[in-house]
């Protein structure tokens, strides 16, 4: 067995654990328990965070719509997540006669896990990564597209055709936005010359927000489309398909789907943070780097609230228009601009000054290039002249006026 | 290779979260879009116009305010309308004056409604809905002191309004005109330019004129099919006679016309508003010495109509000579409106058939009685 030698070595925790442990027990159970210790605090932390993530999406929703927001239950009604835990794990388990029961039972578990897995790579401050992966961005990127599988799954599975409808779009959105978002990724990695997270936020000398920002925005959108939020949700559209793949879940289940749905706001959240915002960077960051890294996740994740209280949502075909139409070109020009520039700048990009330029010729581009694929889409959305009817009864003439 | 694939029916309706009530449809699809369309009726129903022949001409009023909930105002006021020809009397001016202003208030909280819900179901999470409600609230709060009641508000009798304003309705009239005109203006920053908004609705759900006219269709949907019909100005009833306003027509027929064409009544329902609280005087607000029962003439009949919030409303009632009419037939607006389903649905998706039924603006407790 490894003994010792293990990538979880390098995080610290994990070595004090695991070094206690083997004072008195052999060293493969004290390694499993130093695991498991880890993964309970980390598992436990992702949904608490999940739960306080949709405390704080109500909270501001509410006041997006000029009202309170919950606050009964616990000061500012911060229990609140934990009350409707409660009220939903009374509920009764409902499975529909005609669903598949295994796949049906394991969507909610397949997705959730899913929310965790993707937890293990995010360094929360330097050196706290459960894993500090050499290709963290391509197992993040791996694991969040499991989650297809899920909502196929629970579309089949429910027996119901909303269902069906929210899958069918579901994993159209999620497998077309795959690309973008990929191709936006590849801008970062290229720079920091490295697929493991800890060292992309190493490389940051300047927030990669400035430096990518063509990136950032694609990464935004399609991590909104892969999250399934508003502009972007049609695959639970609540006024069109009443929830869409989840409509058949109640109770603990659909607990578990809101969890994952939270938590994977969260979790995209700290990646942002991480990719673009500089990751625990910022004063004092050896000691105080959670603290710049929790709050930067927040302010990414009152950003998701804010847009998804903003925006009507988009037509599955206009979705999948702007992902291979507007944000496939856009990705594509910020990968072509970053690899020239990594090419011919004398340090590859890797300091201060050389990404203040790359920064300044990036926000000149993204300027550039998002207001003209704007415009490109706008015309091509909204037809100048007065449609024709379908279905014209000829002969009637119309009322000009009384 | 092909995929044998096969068309789809759903019912969506009579719970799903857009269907203005228990209205129900019957929808058959290939993939997203629309094959057939078939509306399926009555799970409302509440016999009004039967209840109607059972009571007397005053206390049928509290059955108008249960048809279309979301404007009883303009519904106490197309029945009072056709009792008052039935029986031949007229209202004071002062009467005709309030039951405007009233109606206009009304028209605006409808239409808030409407436009709410419209883009709600486009997908806005609740802004727009909330912004439009917290006008619609200021605006009960109106009617509870004109009226004591915010929905059921049976404030029109047959003659008049019931009672004259209290005292403090004039300044809390004046201050909700001064926010609403900042709350309104809000929500048409929001909205009116909004660049996913117009992606969904312009060139959505088109309703040529010669289909509308042909459907008997009115109100805002048939204005937005570039149609000018408004009973307002056609037929002017109270006190149209002496307020201005304009009437905005579409130009594209499309859901984007219905939406706007809502938000500029809104507009000039406050234009109606202003003039009314100039020119109205004080004087009687009902006909003096009423009987408390009305009858009229064995074999009268007569037809009231207004321009509703959602279109033509109109009462149709006869009488036998007794305290209660013989027949009463109410004209819905969302009913007719209704016929265009098909012409409207067929064809496109099931994305656009929810806001397309949204743009429509029908209310079930009107459509089933």
């Amino acid at each position: 067995m490894f003994c010792g030698e293990s990538i979880l070595r390098d995080n610290p925790l994990f070595r004090v654990i695991y070094d206690g442990a083997s004072y008195f027990l052999p060293c493969w159970l004290s390694y499993l328990v130093a695991g498991v210790v880890i993964m309970l605090i980390l598992v436990n932390a992702v949904l608490l965070g999940a739960a306080a993530a949709s405390w704080m999406e109500r909270r501001l929703l509410g006041r997006f719509h000029n009202r309170i927001g919950p606050n009964r239950w616990g000061p500012f009604g911060t229990l609140q997540p934990i009350a409707d835990l409660i009220k939903l794990l009374t509920k009764e388990d409902l499975i529909p006669a005609g669903a598949d029961r295994i796949a049906f039972t394991l969507v909610p578990i397949l997705m959730v896990s899913t929310m965790i897995l993707m937890t293990a790579v995010i360094p929360f401050a330097k050196d706290t990564a459960l894993a500090d992966l050499n290709v963290g961005v391509l197992y993040f990127l791996a694991v969040s597209s499991l989650t297809a599988v899920a909502l196929f799954m629970a579309g089949w599975s429910s027996d119901n055709r909303y269902a069906l409808f929210g899958a069918a779009r579901g994993v159209a959105v999620l497998i077309s936005y795959e690309v973008p978002v990929v191709l936006s990724l590849l801008g970062v990695v290229m720079i920091a010359g490295s697929m493991s997270l800890g060292a992309i936020v190493h490389a940051q000398q300047v927030p990669f927000i400035l430096v990518q920002p063509l990136a950032f925005f694609l990464f935004l959108a399609g991590m909104s489309a892969e999250l399934n939020r508003t502009p972007f949700d049609v695959a639970e559209a609540e006024s069109e398909i009443i929830g869409g793949y989840h409509t058949e879940y109640s109770g603990i289940k659909f607990a578990l789907i809101q969890a994952a749905e939270f938590g994977g706001v969260l979790v995209v959240s700290a990646l942002i943070t991480t990719m673009f915002l500089g990751g625990w960077g910022g004063p004092f960051s050896e000691y105080l780097g959670w603290l710049w890294f929790l709050l930067k996740s927040i302010l990414v994740v009152a950003l998701f609230s804010w847009i998804r209280a903003t925006y009507p949502r988009l037509r599955i075909d206009q979705i999948m228009g702007f992902c291979w139409k507007v944000m496939l070109p856009l990705s594509l020009i910020n990968l072509t601009a970053t690899t020239l520039e990594v090419f011919f700048l004398p340090e590859n990009g890797t300091t201060m000054g050389e990404q203040w330029i790359m920064a300044g010729i990036n926000l000149t581009l993204a300027l550039v290039c998002v207001p003209l694929f704007g415009k490109l889409m706008r015309e091509k959305a909204r037809p100048g002249s007065s449609p024709a009817g379908a279905r014209v009864v000829p002969g009637i003439p119309t009322i000009e006026s009384s | 290779m092909t995929i044998r694939t096969e068309p789809m029916t759903v019912n969506v309706g009579p719970q799903h979260p857009s269907t203005h009530g228990v209205f129900r449809l019957r929808i058959t699809f290939d993939g997203e879009e629309i094959l057939e369309v078939e509306p399926v009726l009555g799970y409302l129903h509440r016999g009004s116009e039967k209840l109607a022949e059972e009571r007397n001409y005053v206390q049928i009023v509290t059955l108008t305010d249960r048809l279309d909930y979301t404007s009883p105002m303009i519904n106490n006021q197309a029945y009072c309308l056709a009792v008052e020809k039935l029986v031949g009397i007229e209202p004071p001016l002062r009467g005709k004056y309030l039951r405007t202003l009233a109606a206009e208030l009304q028209r605006i909280a409808s239409h808030l409604i409407a436009v709410g819900f419209f883009v709600q179901e486009m997908g806005a999470f609740g802004t727009p809905l909330m912004y439009a409600f917290r006008s619609r609230e200021r605006i009960l709060d109106l009617f509870e002191m004109l009226c004591g009641a915010r929905i059921t508000v049976s404030y029109m009798r047959p003659g008049g309004v019931f009672a004259d304003t209290p005292p403090d309705f004039w300044p809390a009239l004046a201050r909700f005109m001064e926010d609403f005109r900042a709350e309104f203006s809000e929500l048409e920053d929001l909205l009116l330019e909004n660049e996913i908004l117009l992606a969904r609705t312009r060139g959505v759900g088109p309703l040529p004129p010669n289909v509308a006219i042909n459907c008997s269709v009115s109100g805002p949907v048939l204005r937005a099919s570039g149609v000018n019909w408004d009973w307002r100005k056609m037929e002017p009833y109270d006190a149209y006679d002496r307020v201005e306003f304009d009437v905005p027509i579409g130009t594209n027929w499309d859901n984007y016309d219905r939406f706007w064409v809502r938000m500029q009544e809104v507009r000039q329902s406050m234009r109606i508003i202003e003039q009314c609280v100039e020119q109205i005087e004080p004087g009687p607000v009902r006909v003096p010495d009423l009987p408390l029962v009305l009858r009229a003439e064995p074999g009268a009949e007569a037809y009231g109509r207004v321009e509703a919030s959602k279109g033509e409303l109109a009462f149709y009632l006869v009488s036998d000579g007794g305290i209660s009419p013989y027949r009463c037939k109410i004209r819905s607006p969302s009913l007719i409106n209704l016929t265009v389903t098909e012409h409207l649905l067929v064809g496109w998706t099931l994305a656009d058939m929810i806001i397309t039924l949204g743009s429509v603006d029908i209310n079930m407790g009107e459509v089933d009685r």
